[in-house]
């Protein structure tokens, strides 16, 4: 019996579960790179889970769904929250380093956006411990066969179901087939479409371009979202725990800003107060930092403007122990010492709260196909994700995909056929053969790439409007249209990354007009989408997701679907100090 | 905002159209402040899109970018420009066959890795409704270290025994046991023993020392060598010499 996974941690997680639950499937574990390079090996701050006694669900619940904007799926939140403490003394079983209490028991850190301590974390290495602990982990089952460096390029979707996909072995250049009775992407975010971010090169949304041409619509697109603090030379970010440690941000008169847009009281210094000041949620934050730029009180850099991330008063000790990461990154990429002096940061795109649509049982419309981690969208995030709910979230969900593909497997449908699937693999490889020996193109990746991440940084970033939605949206069509114009310079096979970037360049092209045109239909600003013309939240026309429809030849068409709300009914977000 | 024009001598390898590897030069123009990995971006945009290189979090943290930079095993995005006035020279890393340009080809590291359990054999079992298992401070600094190797084989490149005896475990794949092995949750010492004791395990190391001055982590493999050479030696008395010790 051959069961096909994918990548990744949520992809770890869920192979893991796989081989546990059912010893007799034969698992492919698919990913364009080595296991441990997946992206969730730069996650620093941590996992949210309640585990403290002064905590509880309902905490975190009410958290996730108020920094949601109400956008979040309530069903699924609660599952994520009942689930969350028994995954994370999973990987605590699993040898996960955690951080400790002097008792020994797990040590959790305040968080932006979460009224309690309920980030567990392993220095500022969380999501690099998480990683490596599941991927170590994964290294005792025999029943997992991994194929490294593999890129995943279509879908073969046969029979109203998925059986399988086409994979170009990077080693060898050659097309390979996998025939399977159902498969699990968890192909991770897509924040390279934008030119400043925290993610790795190999975040460009492949996952969610394979599901979406395949026919399963994109969720919530438009909600992309910005961390504040990211270093403006190379986008690598702060974690957010420098805030929960005490940290404070600053503009360029020394004033603690925040308080001016309604996050205020000021807190006293090196005491942060829960969901106040630095620890409100990211969109608020990064939104301040936009209107402190318009009224120029930022301060300028080489690599232009920013605002200043003050942790000295935290002293060189709890630097080196609670941020060791940080104060590496900064001296390196930034020349400056956090021990010494305040580090210049400004808000670069970081997550993507939409993707794939699944539900609560992290399926997807089409049969066979389920998602999980970043690439999917259940929804857990709604309009604005809380830091440290996603790798919460690759757990909660890799693990459930396991277990629903698994059912899914026992109520057995019967064998593909085998002629269909072979046709399908055929077509897809022919495509790339194509792209590969195309000549006389006038186009190139690189150049294409960059209009596209200019369109993106211009018209889809912070602050959005419709006049500068409707270019970007034109943009993109145009720039979908000439990208059958594209010509690749290497024509060989071993291990050829002008390919590859041109077929991620595709991936990208198709999710950014998701975004862009899921953006301009939404007239409303909630969360991480906001409209200077639309500035309120409209509940009665847009409390719902949207649902974008892939078109090879046209902009996608976008429905729209209720959210689900179990026991919370949309309130104000309150991040003033008087919400305690 | 400097700008300098940096001369890159980088070696290029395609098997499916060189013989052998020749080296080509680039030069182009770069931010002082950028590392090694942003001036080959650089190339790959704007002047030779077939050069192959792994790359992706530019944070010294996925460990895909370990090549040899000016003859040193390097991450070529820890890397800075500013510490290479002259001619840069980038190499795939040493000791391992190139599949092409600076990609090289990582099987064995990846199967050494997976010989040695790195996983956590408990010591004893536990439910997951009974909870974590305690562990003080004091009890992670044991191995946290350890744990913190992001598999870049910048000391396997480094190593002078795995370039002679690429048998050799080699230092990460040993501080990866050292790591759970003194893990206070473990118990599978013995277990991964039976690899690093066998004859290629432990023994080829000859101490020099030059794995931990390259480990851009500060893992300090070279002391986890020492620590289950020691315990190695420690266990083959007790097998060969002492067998009444055993009882
Ligand atoms: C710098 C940074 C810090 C963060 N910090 C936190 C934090 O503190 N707390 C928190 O909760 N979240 C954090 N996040 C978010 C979180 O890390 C990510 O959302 C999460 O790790 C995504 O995991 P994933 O398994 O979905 O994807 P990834 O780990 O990115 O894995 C994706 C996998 O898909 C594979 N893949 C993609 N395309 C293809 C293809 N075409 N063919 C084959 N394989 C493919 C890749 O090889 C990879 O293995 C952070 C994110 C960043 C960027
Ligand atoms: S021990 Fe250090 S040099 Fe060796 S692979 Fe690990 S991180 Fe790299
Ligand atoms: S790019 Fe990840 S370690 Fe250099």
């Amino acid at each position: 019996m051959l069961r096909l996974s994918g990548r990744g941690g949520a992809g770890l997680r869920a192979a893991i579960a796989l081989a546990e639950s059912s010893p007799g499937l034969r698992i492919a574990l698919i990913s364009k790179v080595y296991p441990m390079r997946s992206h969730t090996c730069a996650a620093e701050g941590g996992a949210a889970g309640v585990i403290k006694s002064d905590d509880s669900l309902e905490h975190h619940f009410n958290d996730t769904v108020g920094g949601g904007d109400w956008l979040c799926d309530q069903d699924a939140v609660d599952y994520l929250v009942q689930q969350a403490p028994r995954e994370l003394i999973q990987l605590e079983h699993w040898g996960c380093p955690w951080s400790r209490e002097p008792n020994g028991s797990v040590a959790v850190r305040p968080f932006g956006g979460m009224k309690k301590q309920r980030t567990w974390f392993a220095a500022d290495k969380s999501g690099f411990h998480i990683l490596h602990t599941l991927f170590q982990t994964s290294l005792q089952f025999p029943s997992i066969q991994r194929f490294d460096e593999y890129y995943a390029t279509d879908l073969l979707v046969d029979d109203g179901r998925c059986q399988g996909l086409t994979a170009i072995e990077m080693r060898s250049g050659q097309m390979r087939h996998f025939h399977a009775r159902a498969v699990i992407v968890a192909g991770g975010g897509a924040g390279r479409m934008f030119p400043f971010t925290t993610n790795g090169a190999i975040k460009t949304g492949d996952g969610m371009a394979l599901a979406y041409r395949a026919g399963v619509p994109l969720k919530d697109m438009e909600f992309v979202q910005y961390h504040p603090t990211g270093l403006p030379s190379t986008g690598t970010l702060l974690t957010e725990a420098c805030r929960g440690e005490g940290g404070v941000l600053l503009n360029k008169n020394g004033r603690r800003f925040l308080q001016d847009y309604g996050m205020g009281p000021e807190t006293p210094l090196g005491k942060p107060v829960f969901k106040t000041m630095e620890l409100g949620p990211r969109d608020r934050v990064s939104q301040a930092f936009w209107h402190e730029q318009k009224k120029g009180n930022t301060v300028p850099t080489q690599w232009g403007e920013a605002m200043l991330l003050d942790m000295r008063h935290l002293g060189e000790k709890t630097i080196n122990e609670r941020l060791p990461l940080v104060r590496d990154v900064s001296i390196s990429y930034m020349g400056v010492d956090p021990v010494t002096d305040a580090v210049p940061v400004r808000p670069v795109v970081h997550y993507m709260m939409g993707g794939i649509h699944t539900d609560i049982r992290a399926a997807t419309p089409l049969a066979g196909l389920f998602a999980a981690g970043e690439c999917a969208c259940v929804s857990i995030n709604g309009a604005n994700r809380l830091g440290s709910n996603s790798l919460t979230e690759l757990l909660v969900f890799g693990r459930r995909a396991a277990m629903s593909a698994v059912g899914y497997l026992e109520c057995g449908r019967g064998a593909g056929n085998d002629g269909a699937l072979g046709a399908l693999a055929d077509a897809a490889q022919a495509r790339i053969r194509a792209l590969i020996q195309r000549s006389g193109g006038k186009e190139s990746v690189a150049g294409l790439r960059k209009e596209m991440m200019q369109t993106m940084e211009q018209h889809a970033g912070i602050y959005r409007t419709g006049e500068g939605l409707a270019e970007a949206c034109g943009k993109l069509a145009d720039l979908r249209r000439r990208y059958a114009a594209i010509e690749l310079h290497d024509r060989t096979n071993v291990y050829n990354t002008d390919l590859l970037q041109a077929l991620e360049l595709g991936s990208m092209l198709d999710c950014a007009e998701a975004v862009a045109v899921s953006a301009l239909a939404r007239k409303e600003s909630r969360g991480a989408h906001q409209r200077l013309d639309f500035p309120e939240r409209d509940d009665k026309n847009f409390l719902r997701h949207s649902l974008a429809a892939f078109n090879p030849s046209a902009p996608p068409r976008v429905d729209y679907r209720d959210v689900v709300i179990t026991k919370s009914q949309p309130g104000v977000r309150d991040y003033s100090g008087g919400h305690q | 905002m400097s700008e300098r024009q940096v001369e890159l001598e980088v070696l290029r390898y395609n098997p499916e159209t060189d013989s052998e590897p020749r080296f080509q030069r680039y030069s182009v123009s770069c931010r002082e402040e950028w590392v090694v990995l942003d001036a080959l971006n650089h190339v790959k945009e704007t002047v030779d899109p077939t050069l192959s290189y792994r790359w992706s979090c530019h944070m010294a943290v996925c460990g895909s970018c370990g090549m040899m930079i000016n003859g040193e095993p390097k991450l070529a995005c820890k890397s800075f420009l500013r510490d290479h006035p002259g001619v840069i020279r980038v190499e795939p890393l040493a000791h391992f066959p190139i599949e092409r340009d600076l990609v090289t080809v990582i099987d064995d590291f990846m199967a050494k890795l997976a010989r040695v359990k790195p996983y956590l054999i408990p010591k004893q079992a536990k439910s997951v409704e009974e909870g974590e298992y305690l562990q003080t401070p004091a009890e992670l600094k044991r191995y946290k270290q350890y744990t913190l190797c992001i598999n870049c084989m910048l000391c396997y490149a480094a190593c002078p025994e795995y370039g002679l005896i690429p048998k050799f475990i080699g230092p990460a794949a040993i501080s990866m046991a050292h790591r759970y092995n003194q893990d206070s949750r473990d118990g599978g010492r013995a277990a991964r023993q039976e690899e690093i004791a066998a004859g290629e395990g432990v023994w080829d190391c000859s101490f020099t020392g030059a794995c931990s001055e390259v480990c851009p982590e500060h893992v300090d493999p070279a002391s986890a060598l020492q620590q289950v050479k020691i315990k190695s030696t420690v266990d083959w008395y007790k097998e060969h010499l002492m067998p009444w010790l055993k009882k």
